[in-house]
């Protein structure tokens, strides 16, 4: 039998690397499910190689159950260093493919991740069109 | 070598291990003493035997008579027999039926069912001790009210129903009055005479006896319909193959609960009420759900502010602690606990619950290490959130 939550839920959830904040982070992102409660806050600091914008440093806080410290924690591996564009291909799939599995119930969790990744980069791209208008 | 994790069985409330006496009692019945009670030859007539004195020893635990007494499978069996087998067999009085908001699954979907087959189902709130007012039982008993379900002490946050009050009522009235006495059957005196009970369900494996035994008392002249039809066994009311050994040890849980009850209950209400104590103390922004003094001698149930209640699950799980969660993110159906919403408590509230149920092999050094342990996994969560 498989156990409830994998080594690597389990893993991720007791020792996550990427928990705590970014002072002046570039965007933040605030998602949370609506159905069991879980909240979502992911900070993405952003920086600029020439024309490519880069994932330099990504934290999260959750308030949540283990698999969405998990997802939280994993979304933050996958895309940490990553252009801002390849981290956009990143899917809750992709998350809970890392994780090993997740239980069928909190698949949701993988979903979240996405969304607070998205709406992290959304607030960064808002953060910067408000920039440019100031500049004009 | 790493040093062994120490164990910590902190949920008696979803089941309890098998006291070795009772395992004891049990072991003749499954290959020497197997035979079948209906049977009219000598092995037939030992299993009946057996059974026959099994009975007077679980209704004597209640203060009922031994055919009073007919056994099920299960609680969640027991409670379907009471709810449906009365309501359908006094279909001719009326078809209103008063539970309480903080029922257990089983009579709450049995009597959601009813609803589907006519009948007329009004839940009765509670006070944020989950407390059921009498008063309330008694203005809402209609003329067409043939059956009041409470459960008499709640199996999530421990609260105990003035139940003596509530059959009393309902006696007055010519009620049927049925209660679900699962996590209080064993454990605190019961005497259905003095509590003016018509219909009392329990389960063996809640007090230190096996799984798949349960039992429904239903008092003498209780106009009750089976849902089991068949071999007529149990006087007709639950046609199955009599479960001997299950049966012989529910009796001896119930033999030995007797017997130590009062003592059991003063050294675990001394041990719940230092964990309460201590968490309480221990822990910022930590609440106790249910009564402080109207409780089981054996349950605890918090919440805890900023921290989920799966997540302390898991990681006292990881640190040998057993515990349970009315939180939505531990629910097959993604919602909270329907009690701690019973009680006033936001959904966000009820996130962060933590139950922990003690029992006969709870020992003073576990409660210690939860105090010493469960204060590090909040203050741990917490960071994670991101609110400390």
């Amino acid at each position: 039998m498989q156990p409830y939550y994998s080594k690597e839920v389990i893993d991720h959830f007791v020792h996550p690397r990427h928990f705590g904040e970014i002072k002046n982070a570039s965007g933040l992102g605030k998602v949370g499910n609506p159905r069991c409660g879980d909240i979502m806050k992911l900070y993405i600091k952003v920086e600029k190689k020439g024309n490519r914008e880069i994932i330099k440093d990504i934290k999260f806080h959750t308030l949540g159950c283990a698999a969405a410290i998990a997802t939280s924690d994993m979304i933050c591996d996958l895309v940490k260093g990553k252009t801002l564009k390849a981290a956009l291909k990143v899917g809750y799939k992709d998350v809970a493919k890392r994780l090993g599995y997740l239980p069928a119930i909190k698949m949701h969790c993988s979903f979240l991740a996405e969304q607070g990744l998205k709406s992290a980069i959304q607030d960064y791209e808002k953060r910067k069109e408000k920039k440019k208008t100031l500049l004009r | 070598m790493p040093r062994k994790l120490k164990k910590v069985y902190m949920d008696y409330a979803a089941t309890t291990p098998v006291d070795p006496r009772v395992v004891k009692a049990m072991l003749p019945y499954f290959s020497e003493k197997f035979g079948n009670t209906m049977s009219l030859h000598s092995f037939g007539q030992e299993a009946k035997e057996a059974l026959e004195e099994s009975r007077e020893v679980v209704a004597n635990l209640i203060r009922a008579k031994p055919n009073e007494i007919i056994f099920t499978s299960s609680a969640t069996e027991s409670n379907n027999l009471a709810l449906k087998g009365v309501a359908f067999a006094n279909r001719e009085k009326g078809n209103h039926i008063i539970i309480s908001q903080i029922e257990h699954p089983c009579v709450i979907e049995s009597a959601k069912w009813l609803e589907t087959q006519g009948f007329k189902i009004t839940r009765l709130p509670v006070d944020k001790y989950g407390l059921i007012d009498p008063i309330d039982v008694k203005k809402t008993i209609r003329k067409d009210t043939i059956l009041v379900s409470i459960i008499h002490a709640s199996n999530e946050i421990g609260t105990i129903q003035p139940t003596k009050e509530i059959g009393n009522i309902c006696k007055e009235k010519g009620v049927y009055f049925h209660t679900d006495a699962v996590q209080s059957f064993g454990k605190i005196p019961i005497d259905v005479n003095k509590m003016n009970i018509s219909l009392l369900s329990a389960s063996a494996h809640k007090m230190y006896g096996p799984k798949g035994v349960a039992l429904l008392f239903i008092r003498e002249g209780t106009k009750i319909e089976p849902i089991l039809h068949g071999g007529g066994q149990e006087s007709g009311l639950r046609s199955s193959t009599i479960n001997v050994p299950g049966i012989i040890g529910l009796a001896k849980a119930c033999e030995i609960c007797q017997k130590v009850m009062k003592k059991e209950d003063q050294r675990l209400i001394k041990l719940r009420d230092k964990l309460i104590k201590g968490v309480l103390e221990k822990i910022p922004n930590a609440y106790l759900n249910g009564h402080p003094q109207k409780r089981l001698p054996n349950n605890t149930n918090f919440w805890f502010k900023f921290v989920e209640g799966e997540s302390i699950v898991i990681q006292l799980d990881l640190l040998g602690v057993a515990a349970s969660t009315g939180s939505a993110c531990s629910s097959a159906k993604l919602e909270p606990s329907h009690v701690l919403i019973s009680i006033g408590l936001k959904p966000e509230e009820a996130h962060g619950s933590l139950r922990l149920t003690l029992g006969r092999w709870t020992k003073e050094w576990e409660i210690n290490y939860v105090l010493k342990v469960l204060p590090e996994v909040i203050k741990k969560l917490r960071k994670i959130s991101g609110t400390i």
